[in-house]
Parts: structure tokens; sequence; C-alpha cells
């Protein structure tokens, strides 16, 4: 289709802006990160560091316990996503291949949970985990972010079994595979990209998620990275800049470098999940 | 091949085709049970609770001898200007977000639907908002507000656009502050969904609607639109939600201040449960929250599907 010269200067100018907006905050993050404290305490801020210095990270290590944070962020973000999806692909597969009550009504709840306000569903958790005395603990943690992920998993897990012809299925069932057998042999193979993608999108997910590790997580040797990064705040959010940014900046490393190799495999699933459902 | 052989395929494969439309079979319970038994326990389960502890005087610290105490709580919600404080601020902000939101991602994800140079550059950087968490957003941005070391006072002062102010702090300024982020965390999310929607627009239509002699608003308006219309639908529909619900961002960005101006009802409920202990209460907050939004949600999206109807 042709555009004229104009729409197309116009075009390009609307990127630029959009560049600009979805880039500016990230890049000041970044250098913010670099700078000494003399150079943060100027009234000018400028956007390179003239001097540019790792003291922040440095410093952002010695203020908060980052590395154990980052350990229990990681035992966290693990167990929900190798939990979750172990749990959530043959629920998925019934889901995907079955038209019965129970497979509707598991629609209906990835649905329904979308719409959950966390509050309903914290307090009463909260007091059941107290129970079992899991607060404060990082496997009560796992438990709640297993049954968080949970709809998520299965609304993409959904979509990549839809993907899978169920000829090949019905070949095996022909030469006598049970359905287990089937299952293992045939369908886990071709679903595994798809189980993979699932897995790093939930553990992106706990590894981001702050709303129940503040409830849950009342010391600071158990806490996760976002709710230690908090700390940096100080109780007046009156903040050290410097090494603030450089533990922000690091926190989001992991979730950056996973989601930019799965992107693509995120989208296609949940497409796949919500355009054929 | 024997004639057994051959019925013997052919009743497997009729039940190899049939076992998927046979009702849940004992292998499809096996399936299921890892997945239900947590669900039922970690999130059916404790909804329905919650619901029930709405109904109680449930504290911290004295969950023995919480009483069912009826509506009580209701009613002194009702009279809790506070929380209708609150309430209105999250409609406000839920509105304030999810408008702009979509109106730029229709944007970015039309302009990405082009054959741009740079569109790649685009694409990655939304990936960036997306992946990151939500404390570090908020983290983020308050290094941006920040009144002296903040790069967006420092390019108002190189403007000439006065002398710059303490954003996150100010009366006015505070909830269009952090609605400003709330569109930025949120939008690539949206642009992706609407993207998406876009790709599956056939082409054809476009190129026959051009050779009519149609102009580009009168396309997207006959082509574009009615195609893109359910993921819209849907896609702004969660957003208000997940933003009304939002909690990590403001919490982060203001904790609800200046004076309780961006106090979303999830940091009231927060406050309410976990740091004066009344559980029943702000169980009762929850409950009124879901129950406005699904009324909302509902006259919205009867709203919209009779629209369809009618066109």
């Amino acid at each position: 289709m042709k555009t004229s010269k104009g729409a197309r200067a116009g075009q390009y100018l609307a990127l630029l802006g959009y560049l600009v907006f979805l880039a500016f905050p990230f890049l000041w993050l970044i250098s913010t990160a670099f700078k000494p404290a003399r150079e943060l305490a100027s009234l000018h801020p400028t956007w390179i560091p003239k001097d540019p210095t790792l003291a922040n990270f440095r410093q952002a290590f010695d203020e908060q316990p980052l590395l154990r944070a980052a350990l229990n962020s990681l035992i966290a973000a693990l167990g929900a996503a190798v939990v979750a999806v172990v749990i959530a692909t043959p629920m998925a597969y019934v889901m995907a291949r079955h038209r019965t009550l129970l497979a509707k009504a598991g629609t209906g709840w990835v649905v329904v949970s979308q719409a959950f306000p966390f509050v309903l569903v914290i307090i009463p958790l909260f007091l059941v985990l107290k129970n079992l005395r899991l607060i404060n603990s990082l496997p009560g943690l796992v438990m709640v972010y297993v049954v968080w992920a949970l709809p998520f998993a299965l609304w993409m897990l959904v979509g990549y079994v839809r993907a899978v012809p169920t000829e090949l299925e019905e070949a095996a069932a022909v030469d006598g595979a049970g359905r287990v057998r089937t299952l293992v042999s045939i369908t886990a193979p071709l679903l595994a990209p798809g189980i993979v993608a699932t897995a790093l999108f939930a553990f992106i997910s706990a590894w981001n998620e702050f709303f129940f590790a503040l409830v849950l997580l009342k010391t600071p040797e158990k806490q996760t990275l976002p709710v230690v990064l908090t700390h940096f705040l100080g109780a007046e959010g009156v903040a050290d800049l410097g090494p603030l940014a450089a533990a922000a900046f690091l926190a989001t490393l992991p979730s950056l470098v996973i989601f930019a190799i799965i992107q693509k495999r995120i989208t296609g699933g949940m497409l796949a999940g919500a355009v054929k459902s | 091949m024997t004639l057994a052989t051959a019925t013997r395929r052919s009743v497997k494969q009729a039940t190899g085709r049939g076992g998927d439309r046979r009702p849940v079979d004992h292998g499809a319970w096996f399936l299921v049970l890892p997945a239900l038994i947590p669900i039922l326990v970690l999130s059916v389960g404790p909804l329905l609770y919650g619901i029930a502890l709405a109904f109680t005087d449930a504290q911290s610290g004295r969950t023995a001898s919480t009483r069912w105490i009826g509506v009580l709580n209701f009613q002194d919600l009702l009279h809790d200007t506070l929380f209708w404080d609150s309430f209105r601020i999250g409609l406000l902000w839920a509105v304030g977000v999810t408008v702009p939101q979509f109106l730029l991602a229709l944007g970015l994800a039309l302009l990405l639907n082009q054959e741009l140079r740079f569109r790649w550059l685009a694409r990655a950087l939304a990936i960036v908002p997306w992946a990151m968490p939500e404390v570090v957003v908020g983290i983020m941005w308050r290094l941006v507000y920040n009144p002296d070391a903040g790069i967006l006072n420092e390019t108002l002062r190189d403007l000439g656009l006065g002398d710059g102010r303490d954003w996150l702090s100010g009366l006015g300024t505070a909830l269009p502050a952090v609605i400003v982020v709330g569109v930025w965390a949120g939008m690539p999310q949206t642009t992706v969904a609407l993207l998406a929607g876009l790709q599956n627009t056939p082409r054809e239509l476009h190129e026959a609607a051009a050779m009519d002699g149609a102009g580009a608003w009168r396309r997207f308006l006959t082509v574009t639109w009615p195609a893109l219309r359910p993921v819209a639908l849907a896609i702004t529909a969660l957003n208000f939600i997940w933003n009304f619900n939002s909690f990590a961002l403001v919490y982060v960005l203001t904790n609800g201040g200046p004076g309780g101006r961006t106090r979303l009802p999830m940091l009231f409920a927060y406050e309410e449960a976990f740091r004066y202990g009344q559980f029943g209460y702000a169980a009762a907050m929850g409950f009124v929250m879901v129950a406005v939004i699904s009324v909302i949600l509902a006259v919205y999206l009867v709203g919209r599907l009779r629209g369809d109807e009618d066109a």
C-alpha cells in the first residue's frame, strides 16, 4: 500500500516519540546507577555520568542483604515455576482435549481468577499459612506462587496443546499406546518448547512479585529481592539514590534476559489460548 | 492383513477418536487432580473463607474468639469516608490509566504493523516495562521525578518551563504523576495484544478498501476496527480490573500519599489488614471491591455487546 511522504514523516515522528517515552526512564536508571555520589548531589543532573563508577553497586551490597535476597527470589521463582508447570501441564491437556464440565470449569476459573483482588484472598491465605506455620517461610510463598501462576500457565499450555494435532495421538493409540504412554512419548516432546516458555514466564512473574512476598515474609533474611529493594527507600522516603538505582538495575537483569529470549513464544502461547477457546 | 486385524484396527481407531468426546474418565481425573487440589485448597477455599471473614470481627492476634457479626462491617464501610475516597481514587486511577494506555498502545500497534525502519527497536524496548518488577518500575520513576536529581525537572528547566517541582509530593500532581507511570508500565502488554489482533486482520480487505478509494481513517473505521474490536474489548476490561486492583507500583511511588491522594483501595485494605490487624473489615472491603467492579464490568460488557448487535 502506498503512503504519502508527509504521512511517512509523521509516522517516524510518532515512532520517535514512543521510543523516547519507552526508553528514557530506563536510561535514567542506568545513568543514576553509575554516577558517583558527588554527581548525584549536583543540582544540574546530566544524562551521561562524567566519572562513571561501580561504587553504588558495592554500597548497595553493603547496605542490604542483596545476595541473600536474590537467592530467596531464585528459590521462590524456581520452585513456583517447576511445580506450576508440572501440575498444570496434565490439566491443560485435559482442558484442551475434552469438552467436559471439568474443562469448562477450569476455563471459568482461569478467567475469574484474573479479576480476584488479592486482598480478598491474601487475608484467609495468611491465616491458613499461619496455622500451618508457613508464614515467613519460602515453602509457604512457593505454595502461594504456584496457585497464583496456575491460571496463566494453564492458559498458555492449553494453547500449546491445541497446536499439537490430534492425529499424532490417534496414531499412537492405534499402535496400542495407552493414554499416559501417548502423553509421555508423543505429546510431551512436541509440547516441550511451550512448557519451557510457560515455566520461564512463571519464573519471571514470581521473581517480580511483590504483594504476597510483602505480606508473607517478615524477616530480612527470608525476604525476596523486590521486598528488600523497598528497604532502600527508607522510612521517610529519603533514599540513597545511587545504591537504590544500582540494586534496582541488578534486580531487573534476569527478567530482561529471560523475557528477551521467550518474548515471541509467550505472546504466541497467550494468543493461541485466547483465540481458540 | 487378516480380517480380524483390520477389524481390531478400526475399532481401536474409533475408540481413539471417540476418546475425545467421552465424558471425564478416570484417566482425565488422574491428570487433573495434581492441579485441582491446590486450586481448591489455596484458591477457591481461601476465597470462600475470605467472603465469610467479611461477616466476622476477625482481627489479627485474636482469631480464636472471632464472632459472626452479620453485615456490621458493611454498615461501617458505608460510613467510612476514607474508604470511599480511596474507592473514588481507585476508579480515577483505573480509568486514568486504562484509557490513555489503550489509545497509546493502539497508536503504537498501528505503527508497528507498518513497514517502518527501526520498528524492531520499539518492539525490543517494549519488553523493558513488561519484564521489569513493578517495584523497580516504581523506583525508576521516583528517580525520574526526583525534585533535585531527577531528569524530568532538569529537562523542564532546560526547556525554560519553570523551576520544576516535587511531583510525587504535590497534592494536585501526585495522582497524575503516578497515572503516567501506570500508563508507561502497562502499555507494552496492551500493544502486543493489539498488534496480534491487527495481524489477524486479512490484508486483502485493506487492499480492497484502498482500491475503492478509502482513506486511512476510513479504512481504520471500516476494516481495522471491526476486526480488532473483540481483542480491544477484552484487553480493556482486563486492564481496568488489573489497574483497579494494583498495589506495588503506587506503594513504591507514594505509598498512598500525599494526604491519601493516591491511596488506592488495595493500599487502604492492605493497611487495614496488616497494619491495624482488622482482618474482617479488610475482607469486607475486598468483597465490596469485587462486587462493584463486577457490576461496572457487566454494564460495560453488556453495553458493548449490544453495540455489536446494532452494528
